[in-house]
């Protein structure tokens, strides 16, 4: 394959907006990174709006309005409302902390289409530690009678790790009696405070491995009823995953300060140069941003991907990953067999996916946002 | 598959749209994490999609809008439906 040109450059279809840090809860798994954006450098109403539009003139078909939790920015319903008038399907990835009556009025009549409720686990005590937030999992509870009293589409996801692993089919059976129509199963995957918290996070290849059959179990099952989206996890998988469905094939992220990223974790990757938002337009940094042209394409590969057969299947797997595991984020995703650095993955779930012997909550390092930066304003 | 009553009038659920993409010119099924390429059949099927037409009222229509065999477009849209049905994206 030769160098993609931008002539011959395929428009993105997916938009993921970080509108802001903000969270209440702290999840150990997510995936923000370690230097969360203050609230003072959030992008303003107008420059999302601006964005949004150039996001619809260049092809965008799917904005996901994200974070940290998107319903801490007030201006959330007239963004929502501008990217109806523009075109965009709109989806709301919310922890559902913050989503009352007027609040889920206002989102609906704006034209949101779906939204995307978490959930941590199926039982409150554990969902409430994960989360690190009391009375969460109650909340959520009544965010998605909210959901559903509006009429609008809801799908859960919930991310498995150590603590719940155990009880993945249960949490397909909480999404079903919240109303969803779809689920999402994930298994961790370990970038920014993800990756911080790995060793507290990863279940026991056999955990894993009852955990993956018994959703495949569920998908047939309930076919029908709900759909079950299921991403296994990577340490213990042969092949990469195609993630991102290719480096700068299919999507973009902003972040709350108007960087644009290829995937959320790009900037755990040294060197590279992002482009932001106030100083270029969006069909420019998709088709020239020297991070989107790093790894855009085949030809930067190095062996054993250049000659692979999969090379355009799994586009080499995930270039944060090569880089968190292999020392190189341009190495073959080191969850390949193939890799020469499949060893340490190997490693890393044996030794870390280990059952605690004592029993009781797990110790995590909570997301928090920095005290200094004065980020969970009074004014929330 | 899931087999579809003829009597039941499928209509798009909120959340699932049809919508032309000038940027690509072609018809697209946006729904939850998903985007699907609507062909011309598609999109004929699911205009018709509103609630108010039965199943069999859709492919006596298509079989008289399109000179087509009745049977054929019967098994299509049952077909296609379905499987709309399967993802969730259909409501009967």
């Amino acid at each position: 394959m030769t160098a993609i040109t931008p002539r011959d450059l395929p428009a993105p279809i997916g938009l993921l907006a970080e509108l802001t840090h903000r969270c209440p809860l702290g999840c150990p798994y997510c995936s923000n990174p370690i230097e969360l954006d203050a609230r003072a450098g959030e992008l303003d109403t107008a420059t999302w709006q601006r964005v949004f539009g150039e996001a619809a003139a260049l092809g965008i078909l799917h904005v996901h309005l994200s974070g940290g939790e998107p319903l801490t920015r007030r201006d959330l319903a007239d963004l929502v409302a501008h990217c109806a008038h523009v075109g965009l399907y709109t989806n709301l990835i919310t922890s559902g902390v913050g989503l009352t009556r007027p609040v889920m009025t206002r989102l609906a009549e704006a034209g949101l289409d779906h939204v995307q409720l978490s959930i941590q686990d199926s039982e409150a005590t554990s969902a409430d530690h994960i989360a690190g937030y009391q009375g969460a999992f109650a909340r959520k509870r009544e965010a998605a009678a909210l959901v559903q009293e509006a009429g609008l589409p809801l799908t859960v996801n919930a991310v498995i790790h150590r603590a719940n692993v155990a009880r993945a089919g249960a949490m397909v059976a909480l999404a079903i009696t919240l109303g969803a129509r779809r689920v999402e199963i994930a298994h961790t995957q370990y970038y920014g405070w993800g990756l911080r918290n790995r060793s507290a996070l990863m279940p026991s290849r056999d955990e894993a491995k009852r955990a993956i059959a018994e959703i495949e179990r569920l998908k047939v099952l309930h076919a029908g009823t709900i759909v079950i989206d299921h991403v296994a996890p990577d340490y213990h998988a042969r092949y990469p995953k195609a993630c991102m469905g290719g480096w700068a094939r299919r999507s973009l992220n902003v972040t709350p300060s108007g960087r644009v990223l290829p995937c959320h974790a790009a900037e755990t990757i040294p060197g590279l140069e992002f482009w932001s938002v106030a100083t270029h337009a969006l069909s420019t940094i998709w088709a020239d941003s020297p991070a989107f042209q790093a790894y855009r394409g085949t030809d930067w590969m190095q062996e054993p991907c250049r000659s692979c057969a999969r090379k355009e299947i799994d586009w080499g797997g995930c270039r944060c990953q090569a880089l968190a595991l292999a020392g190189d984020a341009a190495a073959t995703d080191p969850v390949c067999m193939l890799s020469p650095n499949h060893a340490v993955v190997a490693a890393i779930a044996e030794a870390e996916g280990v059952q605690p012997v004592a029993e009781g909550p797990i110790d995590y390092v909570y997301r928090r946002m920095p005290a200094r930066s004065g980020a969970s304003s009074a004014s929330d | 598959m899931i087999s579809l009553a003829l009597d039941s009038k499928p209509r798009l659920p909120r959340g699932v749209r049809l919508k032309h993409d000038a940027v690509r010119n072609e018809w697209t099924l946006l729904a939850p994490e998903r985007v699907l390429k609507a062909d011309l059949v598609a999109v004929e099927i699911l205009k018709r999609c509103t609630g108010d037409a039965t199943i069999t009222a859709i492919v006596d229509d298509l079989a008289s809008a399109f000179k087509a065999d009745r049977t054929r477009i019967e098994s299509d849209v049952q077909t296609f439906l379905a499987d709309l049905a399967a993802k969730r994206m259909i409501d009967l």
